[in-house]
């Protein structure tokens, strides 16, 4: 049996959900030779820490109860210098100004010859090359299937499933908020501010949408997959923006009528990324609806490859963590 | 029947007048007029393509009349939009003023707005239209969308391509 110790940072809605996938696949990790221990777990607040590893039920009643884990103030940092283990899940809040403490926990994992998995976007759409150098150089594991599309495999597809195929281009829908907005929109022939108004009281929008609805959350999506499948090195900055909020309930039904759905479409190849409501024909593989998202690769020998799947929620996107630990460590 | 028609013209003044003249002799419509002032034939001769309605039986007639003019007629055809896509424009599109914008592109005589749909549900709101362009070729279609794309960037409308169209 091999133990992988780990911490695990940020403990929101996916933090959370990393620890009761950990807990409901114990058996089945072990069954592959793995037992994940988790040396520590924090919030905000502080941290819960215990080298010998921590009990994760009680980490979740404490969160559940208590709003925090916090039993001493110590940072994810400083956690990650002092304690001895092997791998850094970061699940903190997503800043595509700074990188966030995000930024800083990878660095300081990567200085320390750690491993991490993470579903956090910010440090990668900003400093992609450098943490990528910085990994190599401490010869670690960095893995990140959760940042683009949340269950929905597709930096790991690229490049691991679909080794040794050139991939020409990946276009989809990677934001699950505006899929549900334009989806709901055409069902209900009604007015984006409604529908938007509908998706947060359902906590499918965020009380500050913008990112979403402008499409910088699709935007940096494709810079990850543009940086980690094109092997390009390129920032937000890069990225073409349009977003869904000038989209009409006239235009979605007039688009209907000829065949036609209306969907935020990012699309990314070595010659150019893009992000902007296109016109897709009802029958498309892309045409799915609700907070669905959907990715077609088009690829040198297999042609084209798609894929759907739950965008976003936290079992779903801690399963994407999950099978980066599994590609880590299992065998 | 829409026509194309390649011809040669001499590089001296009053040449365009002799092409047009058989045209409004026989009541063809003329459609466009694209002339390649700075493209030169190896022999020395300005190509000009014409974009005309007219009846089928009028055809050749108009073609000896231009021969007679001195005009070299190189190539006749029937000019079929084989593209066609549909765009839809987002945004104040009827008082920037739409018909502008059909005009340009018609205009270009290789592409034209053939199906219009608008919806305009009410002052200071946010009008819709759907536009179906035809075009007769895919460099025609993009160079269509081009023009559609500066007039979008200038009158401040989101347009919306389909998937399969390079944006
Ligand atoms: N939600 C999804 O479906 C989804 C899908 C894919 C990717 N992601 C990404 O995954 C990450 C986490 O998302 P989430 O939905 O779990 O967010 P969340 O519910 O807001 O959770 C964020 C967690 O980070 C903690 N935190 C904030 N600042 C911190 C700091 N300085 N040090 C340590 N912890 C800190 C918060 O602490 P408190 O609990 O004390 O506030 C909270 O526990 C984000 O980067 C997000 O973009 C989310």
């Amino acid at each position: 049996m091999k133990t992988v110790y780990c911490s695990i940072h940020g403990f929101g809605a996916i933090g959370q959900g990393v620890a009761e996938v950990l807990l409901r696949k114990k058996e089945y990790l072990e069954s592959l030779g793995l037992e994940v221990k988790v040396v520590a777990v924090v919030d905000s607040k502080g941290a819960t820490v215990n080298p010998e590893g921590v009990d994760l039920a009680d980490c979740l009643a404490r969160k559940r109860t208590a709003g925090t884990v916090a039993l001493e103030s110590i940072s994810g940092v400083e956690i990650i210098q002092s304690v001895d283990h092997d791998l850094v899940i970061e699940t903190t809040p997503t800043n595509i100004r700074t990188g966030g403490v995000g930024l800083q926990n990878m660095l300081a994992a990567f200085q320390t010859g750690k491993d991490v998995i993470t579903s956090n976007k910010g440090p990668l759409t900003l400093k992609y090359r450098e943490l990528m150098e910085t990994a190599k150089a401490a010869g670690s594991h960095f893995r990140f299937e959760a940042t683009v599309g949340g269950s929905m495999p597709i930096i790991n597809l690229a490049n691991e499933v679909l080794a040794g195929n050139k991939i020409k281009s990946i276009k989809g829908i990677l934001n699950g908020t505006c899929n549900y907005i334009l989806t709901r929109m055409l069902e209900e022939r009604a007015s984006y501010n409604d529908i938007l108004a509908e998706s947060m009281q359902l906590g499918i929008a965020e009380t500050d949408p913008t990112y979403d609805v402008e499409g910088i959350d699709t935007a940096c999506k494709l810079v990850i997959l543009a940086n980690a499948i094109f092997g390009l090195d390129v920032t937000y900055n890069d990225v073409d923006v349009t977003g869904i909020t000038k989209v009409t309930p006239e235009a979605l039904e007039m688009a209907y009528e000829r065949g036609h759905v209306i969907k935020l479409i990012g699309e990314v190849s070595k010659e150019r990324i893009h992000v902007a409501p296109r016109l897709v024909p009802i029958n498309h593989p892309l045409a799915v609806g609700g907070t669905l998202n959907v990715a077609s690769v088009e690829t040198e020998l297999a042609g084209e490859i798609t894929v759907t799947g739950k965008g976003a929620g936290p079992i779903e996107t801690a399963s994407a963590i999950l099978s980066d630990l599994i590609a880590i460590y299992g065998n | 029947m829409r026509v194309s028609m390649d011809i040669e013209l001499k590089d001296v003044p009053g040449q365009m007048l002799l092409a047009l003249q058989p045209l409004s002799e026989y009541k063809a419509n003329l459609i466009t007029v694209v002339h390649h002032h700075q493209k030169r034939t190896p022999r020395k001769t300005v190509p000009v393509k014409l974009i005309l309605e007219t009846r089928p039986e009028s055809i050749e007639t108009i073609k000896a009349k231009l021969e007679e003019n001195g005009i070299r007629v190189v190539r006749v055809g029937e000019h079929r939009f084989r593209e066609s896509i549909n765009v839809v424009l987002i945004g104040h599109v009827v008082h920037t003023g739409i018909q502008d914008t059909i005009d340009e592109i018609d205009r270009t005589g290789f592409a034209e707005v053939v199906d219009l749909s608008l919806s305009m549900p009410g002052i200071n709101m946010l009008s819709s239209a759907l536009m179906k362009i035809d075009a007769v070729g895919k460099e025609d279609l993009q160079k269509a969308l081009a023009i559609l794309k500066e007039v979008s960037t200038k009158k401040d409308l989101l347009m919306v391509l389909p998937i399969d169209i390079q944006a």
